[in-house]
């Protein structure tokens, strides 16, 4: 296969936005008749390299090239035209209009200057005869299964452009059968000589369909490989990489785990999102939760919170049960949360870093307790200094400061309201070296002072140097537990490297 | 059944409902006159209505439909009266104008990226200013060529007229009706209301699609325009206040959604004519005041808007549960 010339490849792509390098010369090349899988963690700069490819984006530098032929896309009706069709993660379709008008708009058959309906339609049959499918043309799409419009998707994008097929999450809201039929798709696609690029967090579906892997971290190229020669340990250790300079030294696991742990969850799960999975935390104690994008670490935090409610499970606190169906019961049961996407979720950017800081107090004390200016300000200073954020001013928007300070505003707010449980989902994401140390001394300082730490990361070192113990999640299930001296790198990504328990089908 | 097509029938039973009570109360309502009527007075508002559907359907919204409409009708009574431009000049001038309007309107909107509201408001109160300071009169318009469309009906049996402007509205729904089902620019209005961001992926033109829209509205409002001159035979800057208003109305009662994507330019005629009856069954009853016009279509918008939020609940959770194909 590797005498083939490549159908489509990138050669020393960069691309900046504002402050940081999302793509950082990165090559990548896809061959006919070979499934591609693109991996790497978030914000490794998948979806960037996608958007160049299909020119959403202007690459800084570097060359696109087509059958050896420097190209530059210049917008996605560009790219379709070059042969290059992609099928976004959420299926981006008309629900709304009929499965015929999906496939063929922009380019429908026209007769004496109207749409010619029922030629569009005898086509769009027969090209989904093609997938074996046979829907209602002329019916809405929102009628089908989601399965269903990501294969009229894929449909549409293979008969406009055929030759480079970009999947992004393709399976991400599939069930196993529906994912098999993707999947045999994929190989009468690939047999057909497309150049398919797959882009997915399922480690199993790279090994079962993917002929070769390329991954990414944070915007490098990490490697690029044959599957067959690739063992999986291997290709964890290069998702994850090891880019903590400095890993500090643990002392916390050397501690005896505490008699009492103060929190317990029983069987807390969700359908479709986690399974049940029991954990329990101590005051003093940091669990971290280790595993890949995608394997149930942001929704097991969402379940704790009470962000999406748990089908099942009980919750216990100090022996005591509680119910928690609100992210408001949860912060009455003194749970914070830091979540992981900080832009969207976390900051209020055009906020100050006081207004910001005293949030989560003020909604905590009720709207008519108000905190007064005075001791917004007292406090708002007290954790610039504690925590050493930098900014010149606490009436400045928490836009204008950088990730590290940013997430040390959004750590600030909760800890003003005196949590007894923190959840951490990604604390170090995005942010400098600098900071990124600073934020694990933090860690270990909060947990020195009693408190119980639940922090969620896709660094391995990080996690191994604060962690009492280490939740290893797979597949949306918790799998394991590691404690003491088992906490070492390698322990932890063979607990994520290996093979599922059920037998693939 | 097609949960799409709910609301538009829903619309066609309170039409039918309507109509039907009118006629039991006072059986006079029963004739060609007032269906003639009926058409003839909501013309302007029915052309209108069908810009403000399509612009509906692609997730925008039009609030300068008044203001435009009185501007053309100032326009046209300057350029007549104080002129003495032949009225064919003077509509063609009018519609040139106010394509232009809506389309650099559409332009503000797509490039700019501003929401339709803000823009359009703006046009609103550009529109309704230049009204002023062409004049601030009433103008009259005496034209034989007004007198002669005026004069232009087809007589119905039974006495009722069908006149050229009620001919022109059934002509413009007839050509929203094929545009948007059986053009491209039709699927592509529909696309942009659906999801702007899949229809853009898609490689729909949405910025032609979209200042097209709001050209074909200022095309329609203008037009709306020469017909209430026709109707009025006068030009005055304070007419047609809050005609968008009615139209909007018209369009969400029947059966548009809001929010874009999901409607049909029938719909709308069914909305504009249930506005009419009310209308004419006020006129019959005598003692009610005009604005019980108002309370009643108030509480059809709200009526249907609940019944849409209903459908588009129903339909989402139906999609939830489906199972495979």
């Amino acid at each position: 296969m590797t005498e083939h010339p490549s159908l489509l490849a990138v050669e020393g792509i960069c691309k900046s936005f504002i402050g940081f390098k999302a793509l950082d010369s990165v090559d990548f090349a896809v061959r006919p008749g070979e499934i591609h899988a693109l991996l790497g963690e978030n914000g490794a700069g998948k979806s960037t390299l996608i958007k160049v490819l299909t020119g959403v984006h202007q690459p800084d530098s570097g060359v696109i090239k087509i059958d050896g032929q420097p190209v530059s896309v210049r917008d996605t009706q560009h790219a379709q035209n070059l042969g290059i069709g992609t099928v976004y993660q959420e299926v981006n379709l008309l629900p709304d209009m009929s499965v015929a008008d999906n496939l063929f708009i922009g380019r429908q058959p026209m007769r004496f200057g109207f749409v010619n309906r029922k030629l569009m339609e005898k086509s769009a049959r027969e090209l989904l005869t093609q997938y074996d499918l046979h829907l209602d043309v002329s019916s809405d799409l929102s009628r089908y299964s989601v399965a269903v419009q990501q294969l009229v998707a894929i449909a549409r994008a293979v008969d406009m452009s055929g030759r480079v097929l970009i999947l992004d999450e393709p399976t991400a809201s599939l069930d196993r059968h529906e994912t098999e039929i993707l999947f045999a798709i994929l190989r009468k696609l690939r047999s057909r000589g497309l150049g398919i690029v797959f882009i997915t967090h399922f480690l199993d579906q790279v090994y079962e369909i993917c002929d070769r892997v390329t991954v990414l971290r944070n915007g490098k190229l990490a490697g690029s490989a044959l599957t067959t020669e690739l063992p999986k340990i291997e290709l964890v250790s290069l998702m994850l990489g090891r880019t903590l300079a400095v890993a500090t030294h643990n002392t916390r696991r050397d501690r005896p785990a505490p008699e009492i742990r103060q929190f317990s969850f029983k069987g807390l799960g969700r359908s479709r999102s986690i399974a049940p999975f029991d954990l329990d935390i101590g005051e003093g104690e940091v669990v971290g939760m280790a595993g890949l994008l995608g394997s149930g670490r942001t929704e097991t935090a969402k379940v704790l919170f009470g962000i999406d409610a748990a089908d099942t499970g009980q919750i216990h606190i100090d022996g005591d049960p509680v119910l928690i169906r609100t992210p408001q019961d949860a912060v009455a049961c003194g749970f914070g949360l830091c979540p992981e996407d900080r832009k969207s979720d976390g900051i209020i950017g055009d906020l100050s870093v006081r207004e910001n800081i005293c949030l989560a107090l003020q909604a905590h004390r009720g709207w008519f307790n108000r905190l007064s200016t005075h001791e917004q300000t007292v406090l708002a200073d007290k954790f610039v200094k504690a925590f050493d954020i930098r900014t010149t001013d606490i009436e400045k928007p928490v836009k204008f400061l950088s990730g590290g300070n940013q997430q040390k505003v959004i750590l600030a707010r909760w800890l003003a309201t005196n949590p007894r449980l923190l959840i951490l989902d990604e604390p170090t994401r995005g942010i400098d070296v600098g900071a990124h140390a600073e934020i694990i001394a933090l860690i270990h300082q909060l947990c020195d002072d009693g408190m119980a730490l639940l922090v969620i990361s896709s660094e391995i070192d990080e996690i191994v140097a604060y962690s009492s113990r280490v939740v290893v999640l797979r597949d949306r299930a918790h799998r394991g537990e590691i404690s003491g001296d088992d906490i070492v790198p390698a322990n932890i990504m063979r607990m994520i490297a290996a093979e599922p328990e059920r037998a693939s089908a | 059944m097609n949960t799409r097509l709910l609301p538009l029938y829903a619309t066609l039973l309170i039409c039918i409902i309507a109509y039907a009570v009118c006629v039991f109360q006072f059986p006079m309502m029963f004739s060609t006159r007032v269906a003639g009527n009926l058409l003839t007075d909501n013309a302007f508002l029915g052309i209108a209505a069908v810009g403000m559907t399509f612009v509906i359907l692609s997730g925008g919204i039009d609030l300068s439909v008044g203001s435009v409409i009185a501007f053309t009708g100032v326009l046209l009574a300057v350029l007549i009266t104080h002129y003495g431009i032949h009225p064919l000049i003077a509509f063609a001038i009018a519609l040139v104008i106010t394509t232009a309007f809506g389309a650099s309107m559409g332009a503000v909107i797509h490039y700019l990226e501003v929401p339709a509201f803000i823009v359009t408001l703006a046009g609103m109160f550009l529109a309704r200013g230049m009204c002023f300071v062409m004049t601030t009169d009433s103008i009259p318009v005496n034209h034989q060529f007004y007198t002669y469309l005026q004069g232009l009906y087809y007589l119905l049996p039974g006495g009722g007229r069908l006149t050229f402007i009620g001919c022109l509205m059934l002509l413009i729904f007839a050509f929203g009706i094929v545009m948007a089902h059986f053009s491209k620019f039709g699927s592509y209005i529909y696309a942009v209301g659906g999801n702007r961001t899949s229809a853009e992926l898609m490689g729909v033109p949405v910025a032609k699609t979209t200042i097209g829209i709001y050209a074909m509205s200022g095309f329609l409002s203008g037009l709306a325009g020469i017909v209430f001159s026709l109707y009025t035979s006068a030009g005055y800057s304070l007419a047609a206040v809050g005609v968008e208003l009615d139209t909007i109305a018209a369009v969400v009662i029947g059966g548009t959604l809001l929010t874009g994507g999901v409607g049909y330019v029938a719909g709308t005629f069914i909305g504009v004519i249930i506005q009419g009856i009310i209308q004419t069954y006020i006129v019959f009853d005598g003692t009610l005041s005009s604005w019980w016009t108002k309370i009643v279509v108030g509480i059809l918008l709200f009526s249907f808007i609940a019944l849409q939020r209903l459908l588009v609940l129903l339909s989402s959770k139906r999609t939830a549960t489906l199972t495979k194909p």
